[in-house]
């Protein structure tokens, strides 16, 4: 192995790294607050996609254009979610709300098939990302190197947002002890719903820059880097987006490096994520960065 | 309240099973009057879900421009196996049993038609498969023939090409979990081995996941062996995501692909990325076999109103396994499965849209010419016309 | 006096049905009755029975989330796929990569291989579990949807075993439907029989409150690994019967997405309703296929509804499910069981009700 293969692997690595470290916030976030699993993520993820393709291709919108709309409307598709499956069981035990999350999940992903087929739509060329940079011989499209520098950016703005804000001091507060928050008079029907908006905002955003690398859009697309995401955030501390970014970026790596330098394993590849859960889970249950929840009697 | 609803949900279900139940007794009684059932079984959705519907079109207008056999019309019963095995057995079953059809046709992917393989060998019906094109596919099975030429036939072509055009290392990637892409890949590599008379020409072979979307670090891998050329059979889906990738990062190999690749939406992806890469299909357009084919281009075209810039091959397959069956049921002169088989067996070299097809014993349609095509200015282009004894 | 009678004729009712039933499966399975498609899709509303109620065990008696079904059904169905196909047979379905010349030796008759398949998921569970089941239940149902994916993808890797993709054909078929009837009765009168037992019990104190059930005694943890272990045994077998009636088993078939098919069943039925799940299986595995038409297109008068396409039976599906979870999320039954007071007390409402003023007077 040269050290130049050595470089590109690593880029491929923070690459693929970073967008599954946009889509673990989103998973961490909601966890920390609603303590739920929240299945259909990767789906409104592949919903992201499917924006995009409608309105660059469709409806021949400029990329800055329909990259605004496409999170508008990613947000929104997040808040609907929240609001009619997971609302109305704020109150119902756990596994009804876990249940209600995997019928959403299941539904997108059928009602994709159903209206979009199971075709795969090609994602629309943005120029400027997909262009291809090399240094001698390694070469890398746009978008893989300004992955990971958005999403650093993102997570200082979700940081900010949670730490200095009034709201983010609502979000932290409702993540520490959900009923006494409200009893404190915190409007938690708003914390969640920001919670949502961030974190669809930030699977649009995820969306567009996946599919500028992986150009194809279909009803399945979400279902892999949903669960990897979820795992990522959990071995980096559930309900820590520093952490999730962390994970995402430890998961990313791994898989590549997996395939560099024990290539006859590479079939094996979708199975590494699942083995840290397990490996976490035994060794620190509470991730990388998280803290020791205890449960409340 | 709640009670009641949920009661009535359920006297509601049951109610349907009994005229679901009671429909099927009917059906059974229309069967012998003024029709003749076929049955379809292809993916409609799911993975292969593209090619399926491509591959029913030119079936379904097969129909419309052949519809009647014996003096009576010709019914198309078409299921949905969703690209998955458990559903593509239940479905052939529910065809056989319940729509009582006299032949099926059928399935885009190779996976699928095995599954159903045993099921149609019980019930001695007669199956005509359009594109799938693993041996398992009809070995030992009298019942299941096919209009395509295999994939040992077609993984030697491909490996003839490369060698013509001065190939000597070769990468493979396949994708783990199909049957048809582990299945050429592994006769590509043997046929290339053998022609090259060099065991070490394959430097890599890959294999990657249902779904996967990310090839970077198998490709990486690949660059760093640089092989003259590099195999990869998958499905539309994918096609387009692996040329792309390779050519960001920097591949400047021959990039191969087998029939699947021949889908407008491999060029659409992969945009610019796509000119220059070889394919190995059933069919062109441009250079009809036969009579029939003339017509059919001519036809076709103004069907598909500009739906797809090329006549996808599956969909000219899909022609020729309805007319097969078709010609079959008008020489046995009865619909009996037994005698259609027979007639089927006797087939004598008859004028498909894909060239003059007659049966091997195993009941593959016994061609030896593939057409290999390549992309230039965004369209799939003719190259050759391979003849491999 | 009277009750005691009615309890009686109610027990009398009890051995009708039941010979009723046997009498009409008897009937389906020598084909004096409906035909192969009938005879398949019942068989496999057996299977989901078996599946479902195993399901119900784990999630609905121990509330234990459990998502992990497709893939302990995976490792029954390919135990039962690699032991049972004719030695003679193996060579031309591994023809890509040779089986191990260990395995290829084996042939294990139906039922050895088919209890081996149920005790090799309960070890895989018992395995996941012991990590798993000391955290709380949310860690359960990812672990157990990721485990269902890694065994998906060893069964497609480990190709000198399991063929990899090309999957294994030629399963020996079974020559009645009582193969599959039998194994449903007989499971869910175990299932049943443990659920009533002091260990059923336990189950389901756990599943009321956790640290209520430890503080009496209960050890919250062997229960649950018991409880997960159980259901993933049965699992396994319903895996080994659904290769056996399907005659072919290929990795792809176990994909997560068959989970929520029982995870349906179960919640149609109601969590911790052993007679609600047995009903709902029956009630999805046939309305699955009745509703197929769904996928058909539909001419009305010479118009193309463009509702009715494939891929609408599965929407339909899924919205289903959110129903019943938004709107219904007793399913049919709850927490209770069938019984003939409960039928007769829809039907005759009024009966109830004066014997409830009797009672109280």
């Amino acid at each position: 192995m040269t050290f130049e293969i050595f470089m590109q692997q690593l880029a491929n690595g923070i690459s693929i790294g970073s967008l599954y470290a946009l889509i673990a916030i989103g998973y961490t976030m909601v966890y920390g607050i609603l303590r739920l699993i929240n299945f259909a993520h990767g789906d409104i993820f592949m919903m992201a996609s499917y924006f995009m393709v409608f309105s660059m291709v469709n409806f021949g919108l400029p990329w800055y254009v329909s990259m605004v709309i496409v999170i508008i409307a990613t947000i929104l598709l997040g808040v609907l979610v929240e609001k009619t499956a997971y609302k109305p069981l704020r109150n119902a035990p756990r596994m009804s709300i876990m249940i209600s999350a995997i019928g959403v999940s299941f539904l997108l992903e059928n009602l994709a098939t159903y209206l979009f087929t199971g075709v795969p739509k090609g994602f629309p060329d943005i120029a400027i990302l997909t262009q291809a940079i090399s240094f001698g011989n390694i070469s890398f499209s746009v978008a893989t190197l300004v992955t990971p520098i958005i999403t650093l950016i993102l997570l200082y703005v979700v940081q900010f947002i949670t730490n200095k804000t009034k709201i983010g001091m609502a979000m932290r507060a409702s993540s520490i002890d959900f009923e006494t928050a409200r009893l404190m008079g915190i409007n938690i029907n708003r914390v969640i719903s920001t919670t949502f908006v961030i974190g669809s905002g930030l699977a649009a955003v995820g969306a567009i820059l996946w599919g500028s690398k992986y150009p194809s859009v279909m009803p399945l697309m979400g279902v892999m880097p949903g669960l990897k995401c979820f795992i990522a955030a959990v071995l980096g501390g559930i309900g820590n987006t520093t952490g999730a970014v962390l994970g995402g970026f430890i998961l990313g790596m791994a898989e590549i490096m997996l395939v560099t330098f024990l290539p006859s394993l590479t079939g094996y590849r979708d199975a590494i994520a699942f083995i840290i859960l397990i490996v976490v889970l035994l060794v620190k249950p509470t991730g990388l960065l998280g803290e020791k929840v205890t449960d409340k009697v | 309240m709640k009670r009641k609803l949920s009661l009535l949900l359920s006297l509601l279900m049951i109610f349907t099973m009994f005229t679901a139940c009671s429909k099927q007794g009917a059906g059974t009684e229309t069967s012998n009057s003024d029709v003749i059932k076929i049955g379809v079984f292809e993916p409609l959705t799911g993975e292969n879900g593209g090619g399926g519907l491509q591959e029913l079109d030119g079936i379904k207008y097969a129909n419309k421009m052949y519809p009647e056999v014996l003096g009576k019309k010709i019914e198309l019963v078409i299921v949905d196996n969703k690209s998955d095995k458990g559903e593509a057995t239940t479905a052939v079953t529910r065809l056989i049993e319940k729509d009582k059809v006299v032949a099926i046709i059928g399935s885009y992917g190779s996976g699928v038609s095995i599954a159903a393989g045993d099921i149609i060998k019980n019930a001695k019906i007669p199956a005509m498969g359009a594109s799938c094109t693993n041996p398992m596919v009809t070995q030992g099975n009298e019942y299941y023939f096919r209009a395509c030429f295999l994939d040992p036939f077609q993984g030697r072509v491909m490996a003839n090409y490369a060698l013509q055009q001065g190939a000597k290392t070769a990468a493979v990637i396949m994708q783990n979990g199909d049957d048809y892409s582990v299945g050429l890949g592994n006769f590509f590599i043997d046929a290339f081995k053998e022609l090259t008379n060099d065991p070490n020409c394959i430097v890599d072979v890959s294999e990657f996941q249902v779904n996967d979307t990310d090839f970077n670090a198998i490709l990486t891998n690949i660059k760093a062996k640089n092989p003259d050329v590099i195999f990869a059979p998958s499905s539309a889906t994918t096609a387009p995501l692996i040329i792309k990738q390779a050519r960001a990062l920097g591949i400047k190999s021959l990039i191969m692909g087998g029939d699947t690749w021949e889908n407008p939406s491999v060029i659409e992806v992969a945009g610019a990325d796509a000119e220059g890469i070889v394919l190995s299909t059933f069919f062109d357009e441009n250079d009809p076999a036969t009579e029939e084919a003339k017509k059919f281009v001519e036809g076709y075209k103004k069907e598909l109103a500009g739906k797809e810039p090329i006549i996808p091959a599956v969909a000219a397959l899909g022609y020729d396994a309805y007319l097969l069956v078709r010609d079959a049921i008008e020489r046995a002169g009865s619909t009996n499965g037994e005698a259609i088989k027979d007639a089927l067996k006797a087939t004598k070299d008859f004028e498909g849209v894909t060239g003059i097809i007659n049966f091997t014993e195993e009941g593959d349609a016994d061609k030896n010419i593939a057409v290999i095509k390549t992309v230039k200015g965004g369209q799939f282009v003719y190259i050759d016309t391979v003849e491999v004894k | 006096m009277i009750d005691q009678r009615k309890k009686h004729n109610f027990k009398l009712y009890n051995i009708i049905i039941f010979i009723v039933f046997v009498a009409f499966i008897t009937a389906l399975d020598l084909k004096f009755l409906g035909d192969d498609y009938v005879r398949r899709v019942l068989s496999l509303a057996a299977i989901y029975t078996i599946v479902s109620v195993s399901m119900n065990l784990v999630n609905g008696f121990t509330g234990l989330f459990s998502l992990g079904q497709a893939g302990f059904m995976a490792v029954g169905a390919y135990t039962v796929a690699i032991f049972t196909v004719p030695l003679e047979k193996r060579a031309a379905i591994f023809y890509v990569v040779d089986q191990n010349p260990v395995l290829a030796q084996i042939h294990l008759p139906f039922v050895v291989a088919l209890i081996l398949g149920g005790l090799l998921s309960a070890l895989i569970a018992i395995l996941i579990g012991i990590p798993v089941l000391r955290l709380r239940s949310d860690y359960l149902a990812i672990a157990t949807l990721g485990f269902s994916e890694i065994i998906r993808i060893i069964l497609t890797n480990a190709k000198s075993i399991t063929n990899g993709a090309l999957g294994i054909k030629g399963i020996p078929e079974m020559p009645t439907m009582w193969v599959f009837f039998g194994v449903m009765i007989l499971s869910v009168t175990l299932i049943v029989l443990l659920i009533n037992s002091s260990y059923g019990r336990a189950f389901k104190a756990i599943r009321e409150d956790e640290i209520a059930a430890e503080a009496m005694g209960i050890n919250l943890f062997k229960h649950k690994v018991m409880s997960f272990a159980i259901g993933a045994f049965f699992a396994g077998i319903g895996g080994g019967l659904l290769a056996s009636l399907l005659g072919t088993v290929d990795p792809k078939q176990f994909y997560f997405t068959m989970t929520y098919n029982f995870l349906l069943i179960i919640v149609l039925g109601g969590m911790g309703s052993i007679s609600g799940t047995v009903i709902a299986s029956f009630i999805v595995t046939i309305g699955l296929e009745v509703l197929r038409f769904f996928d058909e297109p539909l001419t009305l008068l010479g118009f193309n509804i463009p509702l009715f396409r494939a891929g609408f039976r599965m929407v339909i599906f899924s919205a289903l499910l959110m129903i019943l979870v938004l709107f219904f999320r007793n399913g049919l039954l709850g927490q209770k069981e069938l019984s003939w007071d409960m039928i007769t007390s829809w039907f005759n409402k009024k009966t109830l009700r004066r014997k409830e003023k009797g009672g109280a007077l």
